[in-house]
C-alpha cells in the first residue's frame, strides 16, 4: 500500500480526524466529475513565483538550493502544464504563519511559498533555501525533519496529491511519525529527494532532484 | 511507484489560499448558489485548519487562479475559519453534485466526498441507506444557500469515496 492509513496513532492528530469507516469504492462512471480536473493557464502563474529567494528587498538567510523533477502519471508519462505549489519553513525552521509559535527567527527576506506549472515534459523547478527542522508538540522532544510541502493537481481530480519532500540522510527521518506513517519502506523512500551534482550550479546553489508520480485515473488501463 | 500522500499540516495558510479562491463566480452572478457548512472532528469539534477544494467537473470560462472578470469557474478552494466553517459561491453545476476534497492537519491523505444539491435518482445515492445518503445531501437554507457539514468521524460520519 502506497499511501498512509488515515489512523496512525503515533501522529496524535489522526485519532479524532481519521474516518472510522473505509471509503466507499466508486463504481466506474465515465461521466464522473472527478475524472477531470481544473486546467491552469500560463497567464495565471507568474514565472517569478518559482523563485522563493526573490521578491523581497534582500536575499534570504540559508543554504540556496534548486529543487527540480518531473510530474509523471502511473504509466510513467509526463504530466505537462499542471500546477505545482510548495510551501516551507525558513532556514531556522520557522514558518511565516501566525500560528507558528516556534521561537526561531523570522526572515524578512523569505516567505516560503512558491508555485509553477510543469513544462511540456512535466518538469518543475524551484529555487529556494533549505528549510530547517522544527519542533512540534506531537510527543515529547518531537522534531519534524527538514521538508518542503508539495501540492500537485494532475489531469483528474482523482490524481490530486498533497505530500512532503524530504532531504537525503536526515537523521530525524526514523523518528518522524508523519514520514513513518507510510507503511511500505520502499514507498517511504520515494518521499526523499536525491542530491544531484548535475542540478547543482557551481558557485551558486546545491541541486536536489525529486520526481512525483501521481495515481492512475480510474478509467486508465495503467 | 506512486508518490505517497502526506498531511497538508497546519501551516498552509500563507501559501495555498488566494484572492477569490472560494468564488467560482463573481458576486451578483445570475443564479449563483452558496454552499456553506463546517468541518467537524470525531468529538464534534470544529476543524479550524482544514482546506477544502470543490470541483464541478466543468472548467468554465473564468480562471481557476486568476479570478478577475465575469464568467464561471469549476474550481474553488477555501480554508476553514476558526469555527470550522467554509463557503463556496458557484453556478449550479451541470451534474446533481459537486466533488469535494478535504485536506487537514491529522489527515495523512485527503478525504473526498460529493455535495449533492438535490436528492435525485443517482447510482451513488441509490446505493446508500437513508441515514448514510443524508450525509451527502446539502440542505437548502434560505435563498440560494445550501448547508453541507463534513463529519470526519463518528456516528454521522460523512460518506467518503475512493475512485
Ligand atoms: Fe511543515
Amino acid at each position: 500500500m502506497t499511501h498512509p492509513p488515515y489512523l496512525h496513532p503515533d501522529y496524535a492528530s489522526t485519532v479524532l480526524r481519521a474516518p472510522s469507516r473505509p471509503p466507499l469504492e466508486m463504481k466506474e462512471d465515465p461521466e464522473a466529475a472527478e475524472l477531470t480536473g481544473p486546467v491552469f493557464g500560463h497567464g495565471e502563474v507568474d514565472p517569478l513565483d518559482a523563485d522563493l529567494t526573490a521578491g523581497h528587498p534582500g536575499e534570504p538567510i540559508g543554504e540556496r538550493i534548486i529543487v527540480t523533477g518531473r510530474v509523471l502519471d502511473a504509466a510513467g508519462h509526463p504530466v505537462p502544464n499542471t500546477l505545482v505549489e510548495i510551501w516551507q519553513a525558513n532556514s531556522a525552521g520557522r514558518y511565516a504563519h501566525q500560528r507558528d509559535r516556534h521561537p526561531a527567527p523570522l526572515d524578512p527576506n523569505f516567505t516560503g511559498a512558491g508555485r509553477c506549472l510543469t513544462d511540456d515534459e512535466g518538469r518543475y523547478r524551484f529555487v529556494t533555501i533549505k528549510p530547517g527542522a522544527y519542533p512540534w508538540r506531537n510527543h515529547p522532544n518531537a522534531w519534524r525533519p527538514a521538508h518542503i510541502h508539495f501540492s500537485v493537481f494532475g489531469r483528474a481530480f482523482t490524481q490530486r496529491l498533497v505530500t512532503q519532500m524530504y532531504f537525503p540522510g536526515d537523521p530525524l527521518l526514523p523518528f518522524d511519525p508523519i514520514f513513518q506513517s507510510v507503511p511500505d519502506p520502499a514507498a517511504r523512500e520515494r518521499l526523499v529527494s536525491t542530491f544531484d551534482l548535475d542540478v547543482t550550479e557551481p558557485e551558486w546553489a546545491l541541486g536536489y532532484r525529486w520526481d512525483i508520480v501521481l495515481g492512475r485515473t480510474p478509467m486508465e488501463d495503467a | 511507484m506512486i508518490t505517497p500522500s502526506q498531511t497538508v499540516g497546519p501551516f498552509f495558510g500563507f501559501a495555498l489560499p488566494y484572492d477569490g479562491d472560494w468564488e467560482l463566480v463573481p458576486e451578483g452572478h445570475p443564479g449563483a448558489v452558496t454552499i456553506t457548512g463546517r468541518v467537524l472532528d470525531g468529538a464534534g469539534e470544529p476543524v479550524p485548519d482544514a482546506l477544502l477544494e470543490l470541483w464541478t467537473g466543468d472548467a468554465g470560462t473564468r480562471g481557476a487562479l486568476g479570478r478577475g472578470g465575469a464568467g464561471v469557474s469549476g474550481f474553488g478552494r477555501c480554508g476553514t475559519a476558526p469555527d470550522g466553517s467554509y463557503r463556496f459561491r458557484l453556478a449550479p453545476p451541470a451534474r446533481p453534485y459537486a466533488a469535494l476534497l478535504v485536506f487537514a492537519r491529522g489527515l495523512l491523505k485527503p478525504v473526498r466526498t460529493r455535495v449533492y444539491l438535490a436528492d435525485v435518482p443517482d447510482p451513488l445515492l441509490g446505493s446508500l441507506d437513508p441515514a448514510r445518503r443524508a450525509t451527502l445531501l446539502a440542505r437548502p437554507e434560505g435563498q440560494d444557500v445550501y448547508r453541507f457539514d463534513v463529519r470526519l468521524q463518528g456516528e454521522r460520519e460523512t460518506v467518503f469515496l475512493e475512485f
